[in-house]
């Protein structure tokens, strides 16, 4: 047998069918098409340097949050001190790490949270359909009655005594998983029609399963972006709890708080209102960006080509 | 038309009443009004918490205490939304809290109307002005405001505002008025006075509240007119040799309008967000202020009226938005 091999073996690939045949998923292809997205691109990496800054930076930088006796009180930007400092003598610099780091942590949490119970909420109430669905999509549409703020608000206002930062996420995300579960459940509407779910069935996939493992994955796009837009919304809920006063407390700092213990200053000494602000403006705007770059690469009509 | 205005409205209710269940329960069950004297020092006398707890009811359990907040049966008189009572304070006996929220509406009412038209009105124009140059710097332009209004928040914008308005009233001697609803003295102001007072009051707050409803509907309407100029309908107009500026102005813009509606009804409820801040800011003692003072004082049957307050309003808003989007659309037919 051994000497046949050599006649059976397929001959060398010619050059230009090794080109079109050079193997093209869907996950290489969506970064292929969000890579042609500039603005996305940009807005990516400007994200991941936020980041970087907020989790790395405080291990490289010299000062952090609290007050440090070194430090001069209220003194403009320098070389010392590149955001310049407070009057009770902290470093701008290390306080922005510090808030970024907690805003970010709260955001995160959030886009997670959210996004994992909103999902499974809509999936489930979209494939049951009939009056599990109108139960289920009812007490979505009554948690979206009152504004979304002053409910986040209401609540953290009960969370007394030092609200650490997982306690925000978790008010935040108590009530803004309902934005995904409409998405996910309008995408899974139309996708169980489909053939590949009546497969499934035919083939005795439980309930279970497909929603873990059809459902979801299939609507990973609008998913996504959803999750992009909760990181936006949690990072400006967030700022907005803290500047009233039922966010994160102090000792401990974020955005928000930053603001407003500078809410008088913008024009008297600018270095303390205008750096928290840029941050806040930079998650937001980034994200944004991302999400919209992910939502026509995640697209599966969408061509290769940009628009 | 009336068959469908009747039956919207009746399938308002049950929402509104399972608002009001959610309402309850969050901030029933999530904290004691009555914490804060139980840990004071030195301590209360029993005997006076326990009158207290009588008079906030909170002898009761919690079905019964809902029933009693919705319908006021069984109460002292102070309680019952359905007979428009809020219920009792933990302010004190004196303290009431409808006095409190009709005092203070007509103050929060103005700024959100206002900063809601002028929201309308400029993103109809300037999504207009972007749909009808698609592509042309003075889009970019408009649609990077748009992102960047979006991505600013609210109390940043509202504080740098007012910050500027200050400035500019001792280095330019202008006369922006930054705090409160109206002067503080007002006394002997002739009706004209005290309306030119309030609009001077008005100005700044307005300006920074319409900022995040004008980003959200200015996109919808540069998407809206899009889609209409692409259509079959106006090409044909077009075809026929219509002006332009008739085409954009009859044909176009009519359309593109409808689903604004829609959308203004969902950003009042982000407008109310707004107002919460942009009050606490330019410190007004309106509707948004009374919030917080309640949340910060765990005032409980205050923060659930409040919830329920804004909760009709947005109900209500979404209801009229329903009907006007038949008015306004004839292709659409409610049976």
């Amino acid at each position: 047998m051994a000497d046949l091999q050599p006649g059976l073996a397929a001959p060398p690939p010619v050059a230009a069918e090794a080109i079109t045949t050079q193997q093209r998923n869907q996950a290489r292809m969506a970064a292929r098409r969000f890579l042609r997205h500039r603005l996305a691109v940009t807005s990516l990496v400007l994200f991941v340097l936020v980041v970087a800054f907020a989790f790395l930076g405080p291990l490289l930088w010299s000062y952090d949050h609290t007050v440090d006796r070194a430090i001069p009180a209220s003194t403009p930007p320098s070389m010392a001190h590149p955001f310049g400092t407070t009057t009770a003598g902290q470093d701008v610099m290390g306080q922005v790490m510090r808030g970024t780091q907690q805003s970010l942590k709260v955001a995160l949490t959030v886009a997670l949270i959210s996004t994992t119970v909103g999902s499974l909420w809509g999936a489930v109430a979209g494939l049951y359909g009939g009056w599990v669905d109108n139960l289920m999509m009812r007490f979505v549409d009554v948690i979206l009655v009152v504004p979304l703020l002053v409910l986040v608000t209401a609540m953290a206002g009960n969370v007394r005594g030092g609200t650490s930062w997982w306690a925000v996420a978790l008010v935040i995300s108590a009530f803004i998983w309902t934005g995904t579960s409409r998405v996910v459940r309008g995408v899974v509407l139309s996708l169980r029609e489909q053939e590949f779910i009546e497969a499934c069935r035919a083939m005795g996939a439980s309930n279970s399963r497909i929603v873990l493992r059809h459902l979801i994955p299939n609507a990973a796009g609008p998913i996504i972006v959803a999750g992009t837009l909760a990181v936006a919304f949690a990072i400006l809920a967030e700022a907005a709890l803290s500047f009233l006063g039922f966010g994160i407390q102090p000792p401990d700092t974020s955005l928000g708080l930053l603001i407003e213990n500078a809410r008088a200053a913008p024009f008297t000494r600018p270095w303390l209102f205008y750096p928290p602000g840029v941050f806040i403006v930079l998650i937001a705007l980034t994200i944004n960006f991302v999400g919209d770059g992910m939502r026509d690469a995640l697209d599966p009509r969408q061509t290769m080509t940009r628009r | 038309m009336a068959v469908y205005t009747m039956r919207r409205l009746l399938a308002a209710i049950p929402v509104l009443l399972a608002a009001s269940v959610l309402c309850f329960l969050l901030i029933d069950l999530s904290g004691d009004p009555l914490g804060d004297l139980r840990v004071a020092q030195p301590p209360v006398d029993p005997a006076v918490i326990a009158s207290e707890e009588v008079r906030m009811y909170l002898d009761r359990s919690v079905p019964q205490r809902y029933l009693l907040w919705m319908t006021g049966i069984g109460g002292n008189g102070d309680i019952g939304l359905l007979q428009g009572k809020f219920g009792p304070s933990v302010r004190g006996p004196a303290f009431d809290i409808g006095a409190e929220i009709g005092a203070r509406f007509l103050i929060t009412l103005r700024l959100v109307v206002i900063a809601l038209m002028m929201a309308i009105g400029l993103a109809i124009v300037s999504g207009v002005i972007s749909a009808v140059k698609q592509y042309s710097t003075v889009d970019y332009l408009l649609t990077f405001t748009g992102f960047l209004a979006l991505a600013m928040p609210a109390f940043w914008i509202g504080a740098l505002i007012k910050e500027g308005g200050v400035w500019a009233n001792r280095e330019l001697g202008t006369g922006f008025a930054t705090i409160g609803a109206a002067s503080a003295d007002t006394r002997g102001f002739t009706a004209w006075e005290s309306f030119t007072d309030a609009a001077a009051h008005l100005f700044l707050p307005t300006l920074a509240l319409m900022l995040t409803g004008y980003a959200a509907l200015s996109r919808y309407q540069r998407a809206s007119m899009l889609e209409v100029l692409n259509s079959d309908y106006v090409r044909l107009a077009r075809a026929k040799g219509v002006r332009n500026r008739v085409v954009i102005r009859r044909h176009a813009l009519r359309t593109a309008l409808i689903p604004l509606t829609t959308v203004s009804a969902l950003v009042i409820a982000g407008t109310i967000d707004g107002a919460i801040i942009i009050e606490r800011i330019f410190q007004w003692r309106g509707l948004g202020d009374f919030f917080l003072e309640s949340v910060s004082t765990n005032d409980s049957y205050s923060v659930m009226g409040w919830l329920m307050l804004s909760g009709i309003i947005v109900v209500t808003a979404n209801l009229v938005a329903d009907l006007l989007y038949g008015v306004l659309d004839p292709r659409i037919r409610y049976g």
